[in-house]
């Protein structure tokens, strides 16, 4: 079953935000922001851009009907700067114009008086000084200190893992429509519909009945558009607000690089003690996160670097401690892996130590300490395991030893290039950690024809959730899966959604179209059974049919007639369902509980080779086995596979975010920030599904796809660094992600 | 009045010249297909074909929107996803590729990819997995981490591969590359007409003449539209990129006279360039990507004298010379092309003077080009360099050695070239010559790498061209 919207993406006829038909009178916005990183803002001086041609109006902090305030969850977050900048990007006015052109040309126009203040760029240069967004986190299992003492083996150091770009390739943006009623009609390219139409509620201080939020579709997101699309539809809201025309902004590449948040950097000690057997006994680590300038969503992606810090193993003595340092930077946000990720990058930079100190390889270490299920996870779930099971499938299938010899036998023929291979178990968590997100609704209409419109509160940005969701409905009724829509995400339709993210958008908004479509399902069963209808219900239908292939083969006879039947009858062809996942909860007043409905497991090999005079280098292949659970739709999900990995690798190598120490953002463009191209991937990515029966909480029982393989990438580190090892084998690399060209050139050649 | 034809519409227009396709075809043609991703040739989201008359045959090429001047499409014929979408609905072999291959998945980069694979489709060449991949080399997917692309691309090339190889007894009656790609539904039926139709534009337009009113060139545009994009669209510069005077290739007995204009795919594509330059491909493939390619003059990358532009490298170590010609007063004149940089950003060309030929010497036995970047395609150099020996006997009779990023400007490294001159071909003379690169390079800490970085990388990369060259022999 193939993406629904590929035909329409293929012949260029998917509809995104700046495709959108401008309606007459539409003005277009433009920023002016921050040069400066943090600073007194002594004056704003618009004259000059307000009579500038084309330009109907200049607003800034003070012309805000509602409040000048779209933090989602501290309210630490001017719309625009008043009083103080925080960050280079910040937006301080919008200049508003006939055309877009006009508005670019008027904001550099705009003037701002700033005295500069001491600006921190450092995640530890903030903790010294203080600079916190909030009470640090931490978990603790078992004791540590007593434990350690205990250790055969202890070792400590220090991580570093950079930021990284979303570079979704459609950039932000939002159109808003004033409506009849002093509403507003908000198009934005968002992951939270809910988020946005919250945000727009208090800078215009319009009642969230009165505000509509629409998404058809977004060209990327991963989690860039998840709080992040706030500022810019607000910015809109505000301005049709006070201009009563529709007012559009679709922010130039640069802009947006410039003024959105990314992934967080981390800055992370750890210490790390085994047994003489090599198990982990013990392990503490400190994470010092880079927030930016307010709080966004540091606070919940610094929880998940927490419930990720051990990654695939047991460990039972652990504490960890996690600082969000509040930095003058844009405020970073969420990521795909939301914080997991940066947190694995530690636990497998340590066994990495402990294996270079200790001579013997890093996947002995790995493998022994691998999860079980009934081990209690550092913040009290007890875990449903399939880390060894993946592994030794893994191993089983692609011949890990001999791939490792293979590697070994090419170093030995001398020559510039060095190759390195390296394992990379996964465990991630699929849940919303913040208990009350894991909910949604789904409103299904049958109409008399037998056509069926679904509306729910996921976002699709390409991940195929929609062809997903179609799939239930398709496979509830048993019809073919064209007389199926999936319409956008609209909040008038479908209220208080959570944002589509922490990959469970197709587990929550599936699920309460399986109840809506189940629901409409049982009516039309007692109407078949009273016309005593034969070959109803027909086989497959209602536990979800053919899954792999979303519609059944033979269509549900009489359905269109069945469904007239039904009207006439006058039973409700309408269903708005409600699903709330059962079990989950964690309580942070001790730091536990049972978050996540399930975890996802998986293990990469990953093959890299180092051209050692060069410094430059490829990989050879991602080889893995990944718990699908049974993936309902193997297209779109290998797909996932495939994309996570690559932006894994990409975070781990060649994306760098670099700012200078003023706070100005140096890798502003693309000719500047490089994401993988077709040449960087790499060769081969071979995908192998966990043979599992295991039943879990998934949609059919298959299971979130969207964020976990990012963190095979993580392999990509860890492979080159082998590569590095055996060019010269005193040579230990410091763990301090990317390994750009540049690091691995400086580490070949450190003389 | 510019006069084009965009899909199957002959299309006038009197908006400025300098606006680029980009906006003309989504803001004034409300042909949404083409998408934005960066305005800077970065991405691919833009890409669009464009048909030219070469020889009688209309040759297509794929290149960016955002950076191409409505001036540079007069009479020609660009071609968005709207003017190859099948009318009734259907798909391409391309868009069929991809929707099979599951290649899409937010779709926002899809059309620049159908558009390249169809470029590809049009184009001549060699059918090969890896000339299907480079056709996508500028396109840039943040979603499916291109395998499925990749596979989508290798159908296509299998696809190409099956005609070719059927057609070879039928050549005469399967035509040429664009009857094939009407009868395997890869372009419209109306392709065939435009052939006839650029004809008839150029006759009806052929008495315009360049009209020089300011000293403003432009050539490709794919530096000026990145540095000063809002600038150029109502600057009103003259282009220089389809002259057909500034377009050539030509060999001499002992030199080879090229065209200001040349762009780097028509290096790729001349026999001249393949015969003389073993590695062509290998290292041309290190400069930006196809699309850019195809537009990317050879003076364009001299004149705006960026410190790593790579062909500069390249022929600063030919000893290339180009001739330079005062566009009011005629005067021409001479220089070495390494005496063209003054300083950073500063050249020795007055604003009336337009390069209007490079030459070079084919007497060069060994030639090597080395470049390393953050990413290793479509990136710029943290370091560039060539490297050019005349070798007889065992002894060097010239050297040149050029290396980009390590200064102000780029470089001709004359101390080494002259250390290395005269001296037996062989290890001693490059480990020796290695120590005076560092006291001739100057550079600087930027985002492109550290001061020390690019030190350590002008040292390997020569240590590389000696590999190169020695393994060539
Ligand atoms: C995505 C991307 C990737 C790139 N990658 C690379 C790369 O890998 N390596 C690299 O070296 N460069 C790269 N570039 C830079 C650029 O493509 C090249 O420098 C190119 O050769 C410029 O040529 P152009 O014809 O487009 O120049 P234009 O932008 O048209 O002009 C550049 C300058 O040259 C002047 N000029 C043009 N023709 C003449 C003439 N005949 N006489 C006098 N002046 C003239 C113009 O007035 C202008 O000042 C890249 C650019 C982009 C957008
Ligand atoms: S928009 Fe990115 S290359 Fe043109
Ligand atoms: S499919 Fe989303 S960028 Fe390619």
């Amino acid at each position: 079953m193939k993406n629904l919207d590929s035909k329409s993406h293929v012949r260029g006829e998917s509809v995104y935000l700046d495709d959108i038909p401008v309606v007459e009178g539409t003005l277009y916005a433009c920023v002016f922001d921050s040069p400066v990183a943090h600073g007194k803002l002594r004056s704003v001086n618009t004259d000059e851009a307000a009579s500038a041609p084309g330009v109907v109006r200049v607003i800034t902090a003070n012309d805000l009907i509602g409040e000048n305030q779209i933090g989602g969850i501290l309210p630490d977050e001017p719309l625009l700067a008043n009083g103080e900048v925080h960050f280079c990007g910040m937006p301080i006015a919008v200049v508003l114009a006939e055309s877009d052109e006009q508005a670019r040309a008027a904001a550099s126009l705009v003037k701002a008086e700033i005295e500069p203040l001491e600006a921190i760029v450092d995640a530890r240069e903030a903790f010294a000084k203080g600079s916190l967004i909030a009470a640090p986190k931490r978990f603790k299992l078992g004791d540590t200190e007593k434990a350690f003492e205990s250790c055969a083996h202890v070792f400590e150091g220090k991580t570093r893992s950079g930021g990284q770009e979303h570079l979704y390739i459609e950039t932000q943006g939002a159109y808003t429509l004033p409506s009849e009623t002093g509403g507003l009609r908000v198009f934005s390219s968002t992951q939270g519909p809910t988020a946005v139409q919250k945000a727009v509620a208090s800078v215009t201080g319009i009642p969230m009945n009165l505000i509509e939020v629409d998404v058809t579709r977004l060209g990327g997101g991963f989690g860039g558009k998840e709080d992040q699309a706030n500022a810019w539809a607000a910015i809109c809201a505000v301005s049709t607000q006070l201009t009563k025309r529709p007012v559009k902004y679709s922010l130039h590449r640069m802009e947006d690089m410039r003024m959105t948040g990314k992934r967080h950097p981390y800055s992370s000690d750890y210490r790390i003690g085994l047994d003489a057997d090599l198990r982990i006994v013990a392990y503490d680590v400190v994470f010092y996160q880079n927030a930016g300038a307010s709080c966004d969503l540091s606070l919940p992606v610094l929880e998940r670097t927490l419930f990720h810090c051990t990654n695939s193993y047991f460990i039972p003595n652990v504490s960890a401690v996690a600082y969000s340092c509040k930095t003058n930077l844009p405020p970073n946000t969420a990521f795909r892996g939301f914080g997991g990720p940066q947190g694995m990058f530690v636990i497998e930079s340590a066994i990495a130590h402990a294996a270079d100190a200790l001579g013997v390889d890093r996947d002995e270490i790995q493998r022994r300490n691998l999860l079980s299920s009934g081990d209690e996870l550092p913040y009290g779930q007890i875990v449903e395991s399939e880390a060894r099971e993946a592994w030794s499938q893994a191993d089983s299938v692609y011949d890990f030893a001999t791939l490792k010899k293979e590697a070994d036998e090419f170093n030995k023929t001398g020559g510039h290039l060095k190759k390195g291979v390296a394992m990379m178990p996964i465990c991630f968590g699929i849940s919303f950690t913040k208990t009350p997100m894991n909910q949604a609704r789904s409103l299904v209409h049958v109409y008399t024809d037998g056509s069926v419109a679904v509306s729910t509160g996921a976002v699709e940005m390409g991940q195929g959730v929609n062809t997903k969701i179609a799939q239930v409905a398709a496979s509830v009724f048993g019809i073919s899966i064209e007389k199926v829509k999936v319409h956008t995400t609209n909040t008038l339709r479908i209220a208080n959604t959570s944002p589509t993210a922490a990959s469970a958008a197709a587990d929550l908004n599936g699920k309460a179209t399986q109840i809506a479509c189940e629901k409409i399902l049982e009516r039309l069963n007692e109407v078949a059974a009273e016309l005593e209808l034969e070959s109803w219900p027909p086989v497959g239908t209602g536990s979800g049919g053919d899954r792999q292939i979303g519609p059944p083969e033979g269509e549900t006879p009489n359905w269109v007639e069945l469904v007239n039947e039904a009207h006439l009858r006058r039973v409700n062809l309408s269903e708005h369902a409600h699903y709330a996942t059962p079990g989950v909860g964690f309580d942070w007043s001790v730091a536990k509980g049972h978050p996540f409905a399930y975890h996802v497991f998986g293990t990469a090999i990953v093959g890299a080779t180092v051209d050692c005079l060069r410094g430059t280098y490829e990989f050879d292949y991602v080889k893995c086995c990944h718990d699908f659970g049974q993936s309902m739709n193997s297209a779109v999900d290998r797909g996932q596979i495939e994309g996570g990995i690559v932006q894994g690798i990409g975070w781990m190598t060649i994306e760098e975010v670099v700012y200078d120490s003023e706070g100005r953002l140096r890798s502003n463009a693309l000719s500047t920030y490089k994401i993988p191209d077709v040449y960087s991937v790499p060769d081969e990515i071979a995908i192998e599904a966990l043979e599992t029966t295991r039943p879990n909480l998934a949609v059919f029982n298959s299971k979130a796809v969207g964020e976990p393989p990012l963190m095979y990438g993580i392999g990509a580190y860890f492979a080159i660094r082998e590569a590095v090892k055996a060019f010269d084998k005193e040579n230990l690399p410091a763990f301090d992600a990317p390994f750009t060209a540049e690091k691995v050139l400086m580490n070949l050649h450190r003389s | 009045m510019l006069r084009f034809i965009l899909n199957n519409q002959t299309v006038e227009t009197d908006l400025p010249s300098g606006m680029t396709v980009l906006d003309f075809v989504r803001y004034h043609k409300n042909l949404k297909g083409t998408k934005i991703g960066c305005r800077e040739g970065d991405c691919g989201a833009c890409t669009v074909l464009v048909g030219e008359l070469t020889d009688g045959e209309v040759g297509y090429r794929s290149m960016t929107s955002c950076l191409m001047p409505l001036a540079n499409a007069a009479g020609k014929h660009i071609v968005t996803i709207e003017g190859i979408n099948p009318a009734d609905g259907g798909l391409t072999p391309a868009q069929t590729a991809l929707v099979d291959e599951s290649g899409t998945q937010c779709g926002f980069c899809t059309v620049g990819f159908v558009m390249s694979l169809t470029g590809y489709s049009l184009s001549g060449g060699e059918r090969s997995g890896e000339t299907a991949l480079s056709a996508i080399d500028g396109n840039i997917c943040r979603c499916t981490g291109y395998k499925s692309i990749e596979r989508a691309a290798k159908r296509i090339c299998d696809l190409q591969f099956a005609i070719c190889n059927s057609t070879i007894s039928a050549a005469e009656v399967a035509g040429s590359q664009i009857d094939q790609a009407i009868s395997t539904g890869t372009v419209p039926n109306y392709f065939e007409s435009i052939g006839e139709r650029l004809r008839m534009l150029f006759t009806e337009d052929s008495n315009r003449k360049l009209k020089i009113e300011n000293r403003k060139w432009m050539a490709g545009g794919t530096d000026l539209y990145v540095q000063k994009h809002e600038e150029m669209v109502h600057a009103g510069a003259v282009s220089l990129f389809d002259d057909p005077s500034l377009r050539f290739i030509n060999e001499t007995a002992d030199s080879v006279e090229i065209g200001p204009s040349v762009v780097v795919t028509d290096l790729l594509e001349s026999e001249v360039f393949n015969r003389l330059f073993p590695d062509l491909y290998r290292h041309l493939k290190l400069v930006s990507s196809t699309p850019i390619r195809n537009m990317a003059t050879l003076a364009g990358n001299f004149v705006n004298a960026s410190p790593i532009g790579d062909m500069t490298a390249w022929f600063i170590a030919l000893g290339a010379r180009i001739e330079l010609r005062d566009q009011f007063s005629g005067d021409e004149r001479t220089i070495a092309l390494a005496d063209l940089y003054l300083g950073y950003k500063t050249l020795d060309r007055r604003d009336s003077e337009i390069i209007s030929k490079i030459t070079f010497g084919k007497d060069f036995t060994h030639f090597n080009f080395e470049k390393v970047s953050k990413r290793t395609y479509l990136d710029i150099a943290s370091v560039n360099t060539a490297i050019s020996l005349k070798v007889s006997d065992g002894m060097i009779e010239r050297a040149l050695v050029s290396m980009g990023g390590v200064a102000p400007t780029p470089l001709l490294l004359r101390k080494t070239s002259e250390f290395m001159t005269g001296r037996p071909f062989g290890h001693e003379t490059f480990a020796a010559a290695e120590l005076l690169i560092q006291d001739e390079i100057v550079p600087i800490s930027d985002v492109r790498g550290s001061a020390e970085y690019k030190r350590l990388l002008a040292r390997q990369l020569f240590r590389a061209h000696g590999l190169a060259v020695s393994s060539e022999q």
